[in-house]
């Protein structure tokens, strides 16, 4: 009986397919994300191929970033807050209060450099009354973040009733200066976004914090058994998801020209779906921010081809809503799978 | 209790230090005394068992130990220091780690990243995954564990988790290991391979405390046993001078009896000439149970005997459908029944005592009458209601034969003691008029007038001609109920035994040795 | 003496009482009611009609929450109940018929049955977590109502329809005998049958009733489906209200709302015991409130400020870290040593409060 202990080992001839079978096994959580990209690939395939060579343009393209970077932003956010197998509806309610408030504090004459970082602070207050809520008084991350949207929601009419015009150069700079390279342009929020996106990214899997993010979602009694910072951690992601919807609430500040206390009901919810379609598992502990990237570009192009097609915008919520439940059947499919095979 | 101490002679060999001293743990809980003044040892290099039967207290040792829970009296020392811990982080830092059951690491996570999970290799403030999963693997090897530390978690069988789990521990530098019923889900092939790294392990001087209700391990691999009881230390041996049944004896007890006055059941004679009310033939699930037959008469009384662990829940479960069988079949009252359900059970009216008297027994927020009643109004449907005459007779009836107190049928069941649950509980089968009863442990943990109570209920309804099935750790019990004793171990059925046969004595050697002498 | 106030009831009722003392101190035309044509007409009749969309709507919530689940798309099934029922109405001959109007709201009605059945299926059959199954109903809903109205807020002109949400029934609006048939109707089939007491069961313990042979899956289904089509009587009283189908206002955040009556009644949110009385304080509180925060000149935009802080108040009272603290001071004012709990239990209760395994 040999004295190491292995699974039982292939014959040598059959050690390729076992090194493609490791490298398959150890990407297969990408999978999600990776059908998320077909998804995306195909739709921009069809699209072209429907609207007659029309809609994969550099201009289309770019325009998608620009249109839907306040979502991406978003989308980053709830990443966190799902990894922990949490939950936040707060960040439409949470963006619409931070627009409003900036827009109020600059009208009446508060330098863009106080403007915003109390726009990301007002954001992050919110999140962080979610997070404690959830992790020293054990509410549901469900009950927690309505009450957040409640609050939010409610605030944002507290500083105005009707929306607030925006004038200050700095803020609007953000999304009409265009940086051009070639047919292509990008826009400072699209900047702001992706390096969003990146920084979670890096955080996420090069960080003991984000690396605490996924094992709390994996199980969240394990990690405490671990040693793990649980308690700081999740209400950390409140606080990040809280953020970002600060963050929104600026680019989509600067993207409309003002701020607009009715924005962003039921964003959350697209948000929740960007995050779903891109491969996030909604229990927890599976998934990338690159997912929930693709997540919110398939969202982009589902609104664009609608809206090319001259359909009407309902059709949006529909679309948005079955591939949602598409992507949670399938996910509830492989869960109880991989739970029958205990 | 006095502690036994073996008389052999031991070898002269100096003993090392102990790693970790426990003197005089008492812990209490609201009107129980979970612990009560023990001594545990745990020496470098050593396998120390730990065993003792439900509410012996073993668990709540181990709790203490880990930092789980706080000591009300009594000291702990790790290296020869006084230590105090307030949580398993504290335990932890002192160098005691815990393999659980359940495996408590992250399955959504890669191999390495659990083995080195808080610990990762770090350069620039970022994690250099490359330097931490070759960490890991060189942890891996070291228990002789080749797998790639890339892999994900849950792409591993238990087993091999469970050696990352020790791994991690190691990685700790735990100088002492806890492994709590580590050998639960492991087939045959899997426990040879984790013995072989706890044998690793101990040459490296590592002290690890096995815990395991399976007898035939706890010989294999250990130096050691304390026995505890009761909440009380039974003795602490070397394995060499405990025999099995020696073993049995000191963890199962003899207590004084004042229940002998009832008649013995078992004395009766049962008429196995017709059909059985149930015949199981290789019922099994695998990692569960091994194919076993079972059949019971009407008016007969089936016991179950086996210490904890042997398979006894799991089978009854099967039978009734609580879990789904992989083989054999069922026939009940000569014809083919499928029984996948709870639902299918009760149709063929078969009713069933979970030993989870808590978690799958009463309904907690309920009251006592809606208890009662409620398995016959899930049969019923939630249609037709049973009319509110007709429920308090019947809730009434039964308080006052098995004697629920407080006797108030509005009572919330949460707020009875154990004691009367069980009787409502049992109340809620008996309503049902079944033809076969499964009781699982339905004498557990309540006090003595109440396990009187049901045992003479339980006697008097299969003289009547209900067949019954019972499962009780107190062989005593078992003995004075059952015509037939089915006996388990390790999740087997070894054999069957005629109660008129066989007296306590014999049926712990049959427990403890029947059927070995060929396993290693 | 002192059972009164461990009665379930007594802090919603309280709560609501103090509530309609202080508004009745702030503002004494509050309690005035006045006759007029044989109807009657007041700030407490404005409730009475005003609550009956929540009413139903919660109503609906508490058995499903009782079942340990919830329904987050009730908002989205009135937005598709009103668009069907404007629909018809727009489109038949004569909106002004009685029969149309019957079949329209008859088709609403049945089309958001349909959606219960739906939600249920999902919950029940398929296993999914109750906020996710019908977080797509909440996301599709509302697309699936602008359709119908063809991406308009349809109106119409119907004195039959409006009848429903502001018309009389002899003293009182008729929308309230909505609300009250829906509470007698509820109540005697969870009470009068056993539904009610094995909804409970599969709530508090779904494994021992599982067990005990309980159909829990048809349970938990019907409960959806009562849900959806409560929402939907709601979603055609708040149409016939506003003469309109709009899909994007009609019961906006009204879950949550439901969800809070269902808390401040007393139903846990944990599921398991459920009380419907309960539910109709927490209502009538939540409409109380509204009407206090209007009077108050509060735009009724902002009001949801003040209902945050109402439902962080509850849950934070009903989380276990604050119930035992009140409990230990209330343990320290009253006599020391005094024996707790029922009889021994040798299997000791695993949530010690001592160490526990905590970060």
């Amino acid at each position: 009986m040999s004295a190491t202990t292995t699974e039982r080992r292939p014959a040598r001839t059959e050690r390729g397919v076992a090194a493609v079978q490791g490298f398959l096994g150890r990407r297969a959580p990408m999978a999600p994300t990776f059908a998320a990209v077909v998804i995306l690939l195909v739709l921009l395939v069809g699209a072209e191929a429907f609207l007659r060579g029309d809609f994969i343009t550099a201009r289309n393209l770019s325009a998608l970033l620009l249109d839907n970077a306040y979502l991406l932003v978003l989308a980053v956010g709830m990443t966190f807050v799902i990894l922990t197998g949490g939950i936040d509806l707060s960040v439409g309610s949470v963006m619409a209060f931070t627009g409003i408030l900036g827009a109020q504090l600059l009208s009446s004459g508060v330098p863009a450099i106080v403007a915003v970082p109390a726009m990301l602070a007002g954001g992050a207050a919110v999140g962080l009354l979610i997070g404690i809520l959830v992790q020293y008084f054990d509410v549901q991350p469900f009950i927690a973040s309505l009450a957040g949207l409640f609050l939010a929601r409610g605030l944002a009419f507290v500083v105005s009733l009707s929306s607030i015009k925006v004038e200050d150069p700095g803020i609007l700079w953000l999304q009409q200066n265009r940086i051009r390279l070639g047919d292509w342009y990008v826009t400072p929020t699209g900047i702001i976004a992706l390096v969003t996106v990146a920084a979670a990214a890096f955080v996420l899997h090069l960080t003991r914090f984000g690396r605490t993010v996924y094992a709390i979602g994996g199980n969240e009694q394990s990690a405490r058994l671990m040693g793990l910072e649980v308690a700081r951690t999740k209400v950390a992601v409140y606080v990040i998801s809280g953020f970002c919807g600060g963050l929104a609430g600026l680019m989509l500040t600067a993207y409309s020209g003002a701020g607009y206390p009715r924005n962003g009901i039921g964003t959350e919810l697209d948000a929740i779906a960007a995050v779903v379609i891109g491969g996030t598992l909604l229990t927890g502990g599976r998934g990338y921010v690159a997912g929930s990237l693709i997540g919110v570009m398939v969202f982009g192009t589902i609104k664009t081809i609608i809206s090319f097609m001259g359909a009407e915008q309902s059709w949006m919520q529909i679309i948005v809503g079955a591939l949602l439940l598409l992507f949670i059947v399938v996910q509830r499919g492989i869960v109880a799978r991989s739970e029958r095979r205990r | 209790m006095p502690a036994d101490t073996p008389t052999l002679d031991r070898p002269a060999v100096a003993e090392p230090a102990p790693v970790v001293e426990m003197r005089g743990i008492t812990v209490r809980f609201p009107g129980v005394l979970a612990l009560d003044h023990v001594d545990f040892v745990l020496r470098p290099g050593e396998v120390h068992a730990l065993m003792g039967e439900n509410g012996a207290g073993k668990s709540t040792l181990i709790k203490a130990l880990t930092g789980v829970y706080a000591v009300d009296e009594g000291t702990i020392s790790v290296g020869g220091v006084e230590r105090t811990f307030s949580s398993t982080a504290d335990a932890q830092a002192a160098g005691i780690s815990t393999v659980y059951q359940e495996v408590n690491l992250c399955p959504n996570l890669s191999v390495g990243e659990n083995v080195m999970l808080g610990h990762e290799v770090r350069r620039n403030g970022m994690i250099d995954w490359r330097a931490t999963h070759a960490a890991a693997a060189e942890h891996l090897r070291a228990l002789s564990l080749d797998i790639d530390p890339r892999s994900l978690l849950s792409a591993h069988s238990i087993a091999i988790q469970q050696v990352v789990a020790i791994s991690r521990a190691m990685v700790l530098e735990s100088k002492v290991l806890v492994l709590d019923e580590p050998t639960s889900s492991l087939d045959r092939e899997e426990v040879e391979q984790l013995f072989g790294v706890i044998r690793n392990l101990r040459a490296a001087g590592v002290a690890i405390l096995f815990v395991s209700h399976f007898i035939e391990q706890v010989y294999e691999i250990s130096d050691r046993i304390t026995v505890l009881r009761n909440g009380a230390l039974v003795g602490e041996y070397r394995i060499e001078d405990l025999p099995r049944d020696a073993l049995v004896t000191k963890m199962i007890g003899r207590e004084l009896d004042d229940l002998e006055a009832l008649a013995r059941t078992a004395h009766r004679t049962i008429d196995r000439s017709g059909e059985p009310v149930l015949r199981a033939e290789g019922i099994g699930r695998r990692g569960v149970l091994e194919p076993s037959d079972l059949d019971v008469y009407p008016g007969e009384v089936v016991g179950l005997a086996g210490l904890l662990g042997s398979g006894r829940t799991e089978l009854v479960r099967l039978l009734y459908g609580a879990d789904k069988p992989d083989t054999g079949r069922i026939v009940v009252n000569g014809t083919p029944a499928r029984i996948t359900q709870p639902r299918h059970a009760i149709e063929h009216r078969i009713s069933f005592s979970s030993e989870d008297r808590r978690g799958e027994g009463i309904v907690a927020d309920l009251t006592v009458a809606e208890n009662i009643v409620l398995g016959i109004q899930a049969r019923r449907g939630w249609t037709r209601r049973i009319r509110k005459a007709e429920q308090d007779a019947l809730v009434e009836e039964y308080i006052r034969a098995l004697g629920v107190r407080p006797a108030r049928p509005d009572a919330v069941v949460a707020n009875l003691s154990g004691g009367n649950q069980q009787k409502v509980l049992l109340a809620r089968w008996l309503a049902t008029a079944p033809e076969l009863l499964v009781l699982d442990e339905p004498t557990r943990g309540i006090d003595v007038g109440a396990k009187a109570d049901i045992q003479r209920k339980v006697s008097e309804l299969s003289a009547k001609g209900l067949a019954v099935v019972f499962i009780s750790s107190e062989l005593e019990e078992v003995l004075r109920l059952a015509q037939r004793i089915a006996v388990l171990r390790d999740r087997r059925k070894i054999g069957e035994v005629d109660s008129s046969e066989i007296d306590l004595d014999g049926l712990i050697d049959y427990l403890a040795n029947e059927g070995k002498g060929d396993a290693a | 003496m002192t059972r009164i106030w461990k009665h379930r009831l007594f802090w919603p009722l309280a709560s609501l009482l103090g509530l309609i003392v202080i508004n009745s101190v702030a503002r004494p035309q509050f309690l005035s009611i006045t006759m007029r044509d044989g109807e009657l007409y007041g700030a407490l009749i404005n409730i009475l009609r005003n609550s009956a969309p929540l009413m139903l709507v919660a109503l609906g919530m508490t058995i499903v929450i009782a079942t340990r689940g919830i329904d987050l798309s009730v908002g989205a099934v009135m937005a598709v109940s009103g668009a069907v029922a404007l629909t018809v109405i727009d489109n038949a001959a004569d909106p002004d018929n009685l029969g149309t109007v019957l079949g329209a709201v008859g088709l609403a009605v049945l089309v958001s049955l349909a959606l219960g059945t739906w939600n249920g299926f999902l919950v029940a059959v398929l296993g999914i977590q109750p906020i996710i199954a019908t977080l797509v109903l909440m996301l599709a809903g509302r697309g699936v109502a602008l359709l119908i109205t063809g991406g308009f807020i349809t109106t119409v002109n119907s004195a039959p329809f409006s009848y429903i949400a502001s018309g009389y029934l002899t003293l009182l609006p008729f929308a309230f005998f909505i609300s009250v048939a829906a509470i007698t109707i509820l109540g005697l089939v969870e009470r009068r049958t056993a539904l009610g007491v094995l909804t409970e069961a599969v709530g508090i313990n779904p494994e021992a009733s599982r067990l005990a042979g309980v159909r829990a899956r048809g349970i938990i289904w019907g409960a959806y489906m009562v849900s959806g089509t409560l929402a939907g009587v709601a979603g055609v009283i708040y149409a016939s209200n506003i003469r309109a189908a709009d899909a994007n206002a009609a019961g906006l955040f009204i879950e949550l709302y439901a969800i809070l009556a269902v808390v401040l009644g007393g139903t846990s949110l944990m599921g398991g015991k459920f009380s419907i009385a309960g539910t109709v304080v927490g209502v009538l509180i939540i409409q109380t409130l509204e009407s206090t925060i209007l009077f108050l000149g509060v735009p009724s935009a902002q009001s949801p400020v003040f209902f945050a802080v109402v439902v962080v108040v509850v849950v934070m009272l009903q989380s276990t870290r604050v119930r035992r603290a009140l409990a230990r001071l209330a343990r320290s004012g009253r006599r020391r040593g005094a024996p707790t709990g029922p009889g021994p239990e040798p299997e000791p209760d695993l949530d010690k409060p001592r160490t526990e395994v905590a970060a």
